[in-house]
C-alpha cells in the first residue's frame, strides 16, 4: 500500500517533562519511530553524595514535582533500610495514608488534565470550565480531596515535610482524620461519575503482549517495600532490584533505559493491576470488571482504565486506616535512628511505577554513593518498542499524520511519562 | 471579572519549563478552591504541561526551572524577546534551586558516574537572573499558590508586588508553631524571607530556606544560635546551600 506518514512531535505537550516522538512511513513501510527523552539531566546520584541522611529524602523529593512523597519514602527506606531501622506501625500506616494521597492526586492530574482532552478533543481540560462546568468541578474536587489529604499527613501537597527518618516527626489530629475522612468519602460519589464517563469513552484498541513488573503483595495491594515481581516469572528480593531493572545508557537519550527477560518491560498501574489483581477492594475490582478491564491486559491504552481502578483502591484503603487510627488510637510515631555504614534499598510503587532508592552510607550517617532508578526509565524502552508495533500496524490502515500523531501521542500519555524523574 | 465597576485586562500567560521537577508550574492547577477564579484572572495561552495549544504571543512568562544547558538559553532568550513581563517561579528559577548542588562537583566525573561512556551535554546549573533580566521572582520549592494569586492580582492592577521584609519566624508566631529549634531542628527560619506561610516548621522540620534570605539578616546572630544548639558547621553549611539562595557560609 502506497502510504506515506510523518510525525515530528517536538516537545510532546500534555505530558511531564521533555521528550519527542518523531515517525516517518515510507510507501507503507516504517522507516523510523522513535520516542526520544531530551530533558536536562539533572545528576541528582552525584549531588546525594556527602549528605547528611536527615538531608537525603529532601533533596530526593525535589527530583519530581508530583511523585515527591514516593520518592521521599523510598529515600526513607533506603535509609532506614542501610541503618537497620524498623518504623513503628502507626508511622507506617501514616506512610501509606501520605502514599495513598499521592496516588489520588497524580492518577487525577493524569486522567483529567493530560488523558481527558484526547478523549473529548479538545487542547486541555482548561476550556471545560466553561463548556462542561459540571465535569470541571467533579475534576477539581477529586484534586482537592488528594491535596488536602497529603496536607493534613506529609504536611504539604508535595515536598513534604513530615516524613522523616525512623518514621514521621507529627501526626494529623482527630479534626483533621475526620475531615479527611469526609472528604474521601463524598469523593466516592465523584468517583463513581468518573468511573462512568470513562466507561462511555472509547480509548484506542492496541495489545503488544509485555512483562509487567511490580512489587508482589502478601495480604495486601503493594505500595510500600517488599518482593518483586515480573509477569514472565522472574522474582527477587526488594535489594537486588538491579538484576529487576538491569539500566543501561542509550544514544540519543537523556534517560536511560532498562530490560529484563525481554527487550523491555512495563511498570505502572496496568503492571499492579496486572501482578496484584487480587488484592484491590472490593470495590476496585467491581469497578475492573465494569470498565472491562481484566488481568493479564497486554493493552498500553489500559494504564487509564488501571489508574481509575486504583484511585478507588486508594480512597476505600485510605478510609479504612483512618478508621483504623481513630479506633487503635495513634502509637509511636518514630524510632530512634542511629547511623551506621551500610547498604540499604527501598522500593515503592509510586503513581507511574516501581521507584528505587539505594544508598551507601558511612559510618556518620554521609551518602557515599547513591542510585535511583525511576518508573519512567523503566518504561521508556517499552514505549519505544510500543510506538515501533503501533506506527506498523497503522502504516496498514492508511490515515492521515495528524491522526498518527494523535494516536502516537496518547500511547506515550498512557504511560503517564515523568521525564524528569527519568532524567533525575 | 470586574472588581469595584472596573474590568481588568486579562493578560496572556505562558509557562515554560527548563532544569526542574516542575512541580511550581503544577501549582498553578492547585487550591482547587479558587482555581476557576484564577483561570479568570489569565488567559493561558502555553502551558505545555496540561495543554497541547502554544502561541507565542503572551504578556506574561513564567518561568520555572534552573539553566543547565546550553539550549536552554537560546529558548529562555527567545521567550525574554517575547515577554513583557518575565516571572522566575519557585526556588529552581529564582536561584538555581538544588539543581545548584551539582556545580561543586566535577561535571565530567559527574557524567562518568551517571552515564558512563555516553556522557551528555551539561554545564553550571545558573539562576533566570544569570541569563536574562527577570521582573519578578517568585521564590519557593515550591511556590505558594496563595502568594502566587496575589502577585498576578497586582500585575493585573500595575500595582508593586511587595514581598515580606520580615522571616519565616513570625509567621511561626502567627500560627502559633512550637519553635522547632526548641525540639532540637536546625532552622532557617530566622534569616529567612517570609510569606509561606511557615507549613515546614508547622510539619516539625525546621526552615531549609527555599525563599531565600529575609531583609537584613542577622547571620551573626544567627550562627551564635545554630552554634549554641551544637549544630555543626557542616551542617548548617549544607542547610545553607540546598537551595543556592545563601552566600553566607558558618
Amino acid at each position: 500500500m502506497n502510504v506515506d506518514l510523518e510525525v515530528d512531535l517536538h516537545h510532546l505537550p500534555r505530558v511531564e517533562g521533555h521528550g519527542n516522538i518523531r515517525i516517518r512511513i515510507e510507501g507503507g513501510k516504517l522507516r523510523e519511530a522513535r520516542w526520544e527523552v531530551v530533558e536536562t539531566p539533572r545528576y541528582f546520584e552525584v549531588m546525594l553524595k556527602g549528605k547528611h541522611f536527615t538531608t537525603a529524602a529532601h533533596l530526593a523529593a525535589r527530583i519530581c514535582g508530583i511523585c515527591s512523597i514516593g520518592h521521599a519514602l523510598a529515600s526513607l527506606r533506603a535509609t532506614e533500610g542501610a541503618f537497620g531501622v524498623t518504623v513503628p506501625e502507626t508511622a507506617r500506616k501514616l506512610r501509606l495514608l501520605a502514599k495513598h494521597g499521592e496516588t489520588l492526586q497524580s492518577h487525577y492530574l493524569h486522567l483529567f488534565f493530560l488523558v481527558l482532552p484526547d478523549l473529548l478533543g479538545t487542547d486541555s481540560v482548561l476550556p471545560l470550565v466553561e463548556t462542561k462546568p459540571q465535569l470541571f468541578d467533579v475534576a477539581r474536587r477529586l484534586r482537592g480531596v488528594a491535596n488536602r489529604l497529603c496536607e493534613a499527613v506529609a504536611g504539604r501537597a508535595i515536598h513534604p515535610v513530615s516524613l522523616r527518618p525512623g518514621g514521621v516527626a507529627r501526626a494529623p489530629n482527630a479534626e483533621q482524620l475526620r475531615a479527611a475522612r469526609h472528604d474521601l468519602e463524598q469523593s466516592l460519589e465523584d468517583l463513581d461519575a468518573v468511573v462512568k464517563l470513562f466507561g462511555s469513552l472509547e480509548l484506542p484498541a492496541f495489545e503488544r503482549e509485555t512483562e509487567f513488573v511490580s512489587l508482589e503483595g502478601e495480604d495486601a495491594y503493594p505500595f510500600i517495600g517488599g518482593a518483586l515481581i515480573s509477569s514472565d516469572g522472574v522474582e527477587k528480593a526488594e535489594r537486588d532490584y538491579r538484576a529487576m531493572t538491569n539500566e543501561y545508557a542509550v544514544e540519543g537519550n537523556t534517560s536511560k533505559w532498562c530490560r529484563l527477560s525481554r527487550e523491555s518491560f512495563a511498570v505502572g498501574a496496568l503492571a499492579r493491576f496486572n501482578n496484584n489483581h487480587r488484592l484491590l477492594h472490593d470495590r476496585a475490582r467491581e469497578v475492573a470488571s465494569e470498565l472491562g478491564l481484566e488481568p493479564v491486559c497486554h493493552d498500553p491504552f489500559k494504564n487509564n482504565v488501571a489508574q481509575t481502578v486504583e484511585c478507588v483502591h486508594a480512597t476505600v484503603d485510605a478510609i479504612a486506616i483512618i478508621d483504623g487510627l481513630a479506633t487503635e488510637g495513634m502509637g509511636e510515631l518514630s524510632t530512634p535512628v542511629e547511623p551506621r555504614a551500610g547498604v540499604g534499598v527501598g522500593a515503592v510503587e509510586v503513581p507511574r511505577g516501581i521507584l528505587y532508592h539505594e544508598y551507601e552510607y558511612d559510618e556518620d550517617g554521609y551518602v557515599v554513593r547513591a542510585d535511583c532508578v525511576i518508573p519512567t526509565t523503566q518504561n521508556n524502552a517499552n514505549i519505544q518498542h510500543d510506538l515501533v508495533e503501533l506506527a506498523q500496524r497503522f502504516a496498514k490502515a492508511g490515515k492521515t499524520d495528524r491522526e498518527l500523531e494523535l494516536l502516537a501521542a496518547m500511547l506515550v500519555r498512557a504511560y503517564d511519562p515523568c521525564i524528569s524523574c527519568s532524567v533525575h | 471579572m470586574r472588581y469595584l465597576g472596573l474590568t481588568p485586562e486579562r493578560p496572556k500567560l505562558a509557562v515554560f519549563d527548563f532544569t526542574g521537577c516542575e512541580g511550581c508550574q503544577l501549582q498553578l492547577a492547585s487550591k482547587e478552591e479558587s482555581l476557576v477564579d484564577f483561570l479568570g484572572l489569565v488567559e493561558v495561552v502555553c502551558f505545555r504541561e496540561i495543554s497541547s495549544a502554544c502561541s507565542d504571543d503572551y504578556d506574561v512568562a513564567f518561568i520555572d526551572g534552573a539553566i543547565s544547558r546550553q539550549d536552554e538559553v537560546a529558548r529562555l532568550a527567545e521567550v525574554r524577546r517575547r515577554a513583557k513581563t518575565l516571572v522566575a517561579l519557585g526556588s529552581c528559577a529564582c536561584f538555581g534551586g538544588v539543581n545548584k548542588l551539582k556545580n561543586a562537583f566535577d561535571l565530567n566525573e559527574a557524567n562518568r558516574e551517571v552515564y558512563g561512556y555516553l556522557a551528555q551535554e551539561t554545564m553550571p546549573t545558573q539562576a533566570i537572573c544569570d541569563v536574562v533580566p527577570v521582573d519578578l521572582a517568585i521564590p519557593g520549592c515550591p511556590v505558594s499558590k496563595d502568594e502566587v494569586e496575589r502577585v498576578v492580582q497586582h500585575l493585573i492592577w500595575g500595582v508593586p508586588f511587595r514581598f515580606p521584609a520580615y522571616p519565616v519566624c513570625v509567621e511561626c508566631k502567627q500560627r502559633f508553631t512550637t519553635c522547632v529549634f526548641e525540639l532540637g531542628e536546625l532552622c532557617l527560619g530566622p534569616i529567612t524571607c517570609g510569606g509561606c506561610d511557615a507549613p515546614c516548621p508547622a510539619g516539625g522540620l525546621g526552615c531549609w530556606g527555599c525563599r531565600g534570605p529575609a531583609a537584613e539578616p542577622n547571620y551573626e546572630e544567627f550562627f551564635e544560635l545554630a552554634r549554641a544548639r551544637d549544630f555543626s558547621a557542616r551542617e548548617i553549611a549544607e542547610r545553607l546551600e540546598f537551595f543556592g539562595a545563601f552566600e553566607v557560609r558558618p
